[in-house]
């Protein structure tokens, strides 16, 4: 595929998630309809004529005829595609980036720590893993975000707890009048969740304040760099290292990101204005 | 050894203290199970005694006219619940309420504070290992407030 | 080594005109030296020459009438490699589709006529970013594979060049066709040349050229020699990456932020800076789009724009971004440093702001502290 190429998809479904968020999937306009991608990968969207936009691919990697991406209405383009509709056309370039470490992690227990939005980069993970049960040890998601209203997934996240196999634990920063589940920061989930710290993996999305201080709790608890995965966010123009904004110290994020085991930028993280 | 004292000594909040003043702390502890939807305490109340969570989750929650109870956090597993027994005038400033089955050791923190004004140096212990408490609570208060899942920019409303 | 009068230099370009290059090179134009296109003798700078420190620049005339007696204007070659505004593609809709047609990139040949040691250098460094990485810029490679390289060694020096520093001139070295050497004597008037591929073979075969002299040989060594001992400025570079990203909080961050205006000027005239930005657009009927890609800077305010504010929005983060950049992260990037010391930021600086001088400031009192650890 030509990288600077946007390849047309047709919306087959648009699913309002919250208010604010909602999850496109989208089916090739020509030809070979499916995509291949790995777990926390990315693709630049493109609303014809208005611009592009990178977001995270959040389907199942073993479900490649539908491309699904999850995302909110916040800026210029995303704005746009949230008044697509079904039948609409969106620009797609990529897979670009790096993935979770789906398969290193194999035979570890695996903790998916997520904030607000960034369950949506980590869902592709949660999927494969659970394709694979069999070839981990505990798996435990924990999920933090606003209010009750802002839980994504949920029909997901309802069908993951069924299962028996999964720890699924959300929490809210503020509680609403119906709610009766946890009410706190995502890292009080880390005290109520006993783990090994030799033999896990921890792979954390959301934004970067949440993302400090949960490798904060899980360095207290004893947890190597090297079993910390965080996914990274910078300004993308081209997603292909040659317009340069999306460095970050001597790593692309497009391209050396957006996942980065957490020992290759602990230099990095915090340093402000970086 | 006692069961409770087994329980405690590795406790955090009773770690490494002199054997003297663990056994203190256990003379003024018991075991106390809460099933779900009991309070442990309410508003108003006098605050005499306060909690370690061994087990289980429980609401803090404060009553609103308008919307009736919401809860402002949960606190699980190994949670030290409860300081008002310390500041004056001694009576909750929330309710609390079990959301699932929950066992707790109960504190007479009543008869802690007597004799930590007999003896300071135990006073002194549990007020560092209580300000540990705090300093963790309000960091992560401060961050709950932060609110960094919002879209928005923190603004100043009008 | 060949040897060839200065008249037949004529020649050599109307050669390669005749192969279908377009020749551009340094020209006169506002008082200034720039690059464009040029067809003879008669459109360079003769016996022009310049005059360049921090925040200035002039022209002046030599008193005698060499084509190459000046150092760097503002203009880089980058101009001919990728335009400062370039189409990418367009694209129509329809109902249920939206085709792309692909800009053709032009099918012009360049010869980059007097190319220098620094600007080679900064190409060579330009070809990792663009085509040695997992994905290749098309539309940069496709101009760049053409292109005939007539280099020439500096003989001048500037007032702000530091190429000997950075090992990157100024003496013409890597992969060039043909590099000249200008001499003037109170007799003659000649160019050494020196072929450097079989392009550059076939062009110079077509010209009366003969065979240089050993004493015509170290004159133009003396003379290289003499412009690389004479550089008005010089950049301790030992150690340079560990220096730069071990003092993130430097106090003298702070000092240049006072002065920089956050202009971009030197990422304008930097012969390696690279970044772009994308400007999709469609007509007023909302069916045509087009995207255009355009010359970025990291000092613009929104460069690093993610939901809700800049990253680096204050102005000594820019600067340090820039800097650290370009001489320390770039190595671990693409294994080289990104400045190739041609010292036209300094001179296109508005407030003369001299990266030489910010390297020692932040070098510099690394040094007292260390002297004070060991007292």
């Amino acid at each position: 595929m030509c990288s600077m190429i946007p390849h047309p998809y047709k919306i087959d479904r648009v699913i309002k998630e919250t208010h604010d968020t909602f999850t496109l999937e989208l089916k090739s306009c020509n030809g070979n309809g499916n995509f291949e991608f790995k777990a926390g990968q990315f693709n630049m969207l493109y609303v014809f004529g208005v611009g592009e936009v990178p977001i995270s691919i959040s389907g199942d990697p073993n479900e490649i005829d539908t491309l699904v991406h999850t995302t909110r209405a916040v800026g210029t383009v995303t704005k746009e595609i949230a008044k697509l509709k079904k039948g609409n056309i969106i620009g797609v370039r990529g897979p670009f980036g790096t993935s979770w470490p789906v398969v290193e992690a194999k035979g570890n227990d695996v903790i998916i720590i997520a904030g607000g939005i960034g369950l949506a980069p980590l869902r592709p993970a949660i999927r494969q893993i659970i394709s694979q049960r069999k070839s981990y040890g505990k798996v435990v998601l924990l999920y933090g975000t606003r209010t009750p209203e802002d839980i994504l997934l949920r029909r997901e996240l309802e069908r993951l707890r069924s299962r028996l196999d999964i720890d699924i634990d959300v929490t809210v920063d503020r509680a609403t009048r119906e709610w009766t589940g946890n009410v706190g920061v995502v890292t009080s989930l880390l005290s109520s969740t006993p783990f090994d710290p030799i033999n896990t993996t921890v792979m954390i999305c959301g934004p970067e304040i949440m993302m400090r201080y949960t490798i904060s709790e899980l360095e207290k608890r004893g947890l190597n760099h090297d079993n910390i995965f965080v996914s990274m966010e910078r300004n993308m123009k081209c997603g292909v290292g040659f317009c340069g904004h999306c460095q970050y110290g001597t790593e692309f994020i497009c391209k050396d990101g957006p996942v980065f085991s957490f020992t290759r930028i602990k230099d990095l993280f915090g340093k402000r204005e970086l | 050894m006692d069961s409770l004292e087994r329980i405690l000594k590795d406790h955090p909040f009773v770690k490494n203290l002199s054997p003297d003043h663990i056994q203190l702390i256990v003379g003024c502890a018991k075991n106390i199970v809460f099933e779900p939807g009991r309070f442990l305490f309410k508003e108003d109340e006098d605050a005499s005694e306060f909690y370690i969570i061994r087990t289980g989750k429980v609401a803090l929650e404060i009553y609103t006219p308008e919307y009736g109870p919401i809860t402002i956090q949960t606190l699980g597993n190994g949670e030290v619940l409860g300081w008002s027994w310390l500041v004056p005038p001694y009576e909750w400033r929330f309710d609390c309420r079990a959301v699932e089955l929950t066992r707790a050791i109960a504190l007479d923190g009543k008869c802690l504070r007597g004799k930590c004004e007999q003896e300071p140096k135990l006073g002194y212990e549990l007020m560092k290992r209580l300000s540990s408490v705090f300093e963790g609570r309000l960091y992560a208060m401060r961050l709950q407030l932060l609110d960094i899942y919002s879209s928005q920019e923190p603004k100043q409303s009008k | 080594m060949k040897k060839i009068d200065s008249f037949e230099f004529n020649s050599l370009l109307i050669a390669l005109q005749q192969n279908g290059y377009k020749t551009v090179g340094p020209t006169v134009q506002n008082e200034v030296i720039v690059y464009d296109e040029i067809n003879s003798i008669d459109d360079l700078p003769v016996g022009w020459g310049d005059s360049q420190e921090g925040g200035k620049y002039r022209i002046k005339r030599r008193n005698d009438h060499s084509y190459f007696g000046y150092v760097l204007g503002p203009i880089t070659w980058k101009k001919f490699l990728y335009p400062s505004v370039q189409k990418l593609w367009q694209a129509k809709l329809t109902n249920s589709n939206f085709d792309i047609t692909s800009e053709t990139v032009e099918e012009t040949k360049y010869a980059f006529i007097g190319i220098r040691a620094c600007e080679l250098k900064a190409i060579q460094i330009q070809d990792k970013v663009f085509t040695e990485g997992d994905f290749v810029n098309q539309t940069y490679k496709k101009i760049r594979d053409k292109i005939f390289i007539l280099a020439v060694n500096c003989v001048v020096t500037g007032g702000t060049c530091f190429c000997a520093s950075m090992g990157a001139g100024p003496k013409v070295t890597g992969m060039f066709d043909l590099s000249l050497t200008e001499i003037i004597t109170n007799d003659e008037h000649y160019f050494l040349v020196e072929t450097g591929s079989e392009r550059g073979i076939q062009i110079l075969s077509g010209i009366s050229s003969h065979d240089a002299d050993d004493h015509e040989i170290n004159s133009g060594n003396e003379l290289i020699n003499n412009a690389s001992a004479n550089m008005g400025r010089s950049m301790n570079i030992s150690g340079i990456e560990e220096i730069l990203t071990n003092n993130f909080e430097h106090p003298e961050w702070e000092v240049v932020a006072e002065k920089c205006l956050s202009c971009a000027n030197c990422t304008m005239v930097c012969p390696t800076c690279f970044c772009t930005t994308i400007n999709d657009s469609t007509d007023l009927r909302g069916e045509i789009a087009e995207r255009w890609q355009k010359w970025d800077s990291c000092f613009n305010a929104d460069f690093s724009y993610i939901h809700g504010g800049s990253i680096r929005s204050s102005t000594k983060s820019r600067y340090r971004q820039w800097m650290t950049h370009k001489l320390a992260t770039w190595h671990g990037q693409f294994r080289s440093s990104g400045c190739v010391g041609c010292g036209r930021c300094i001179t296109w600086c508005p407030v003369g702001i001299d990266i030489t001088a910010e390297v020692q400031a932040i070098r510099g009192s690394q040094q007292y502290q260390k002297t004070l650890n060991e007292e």
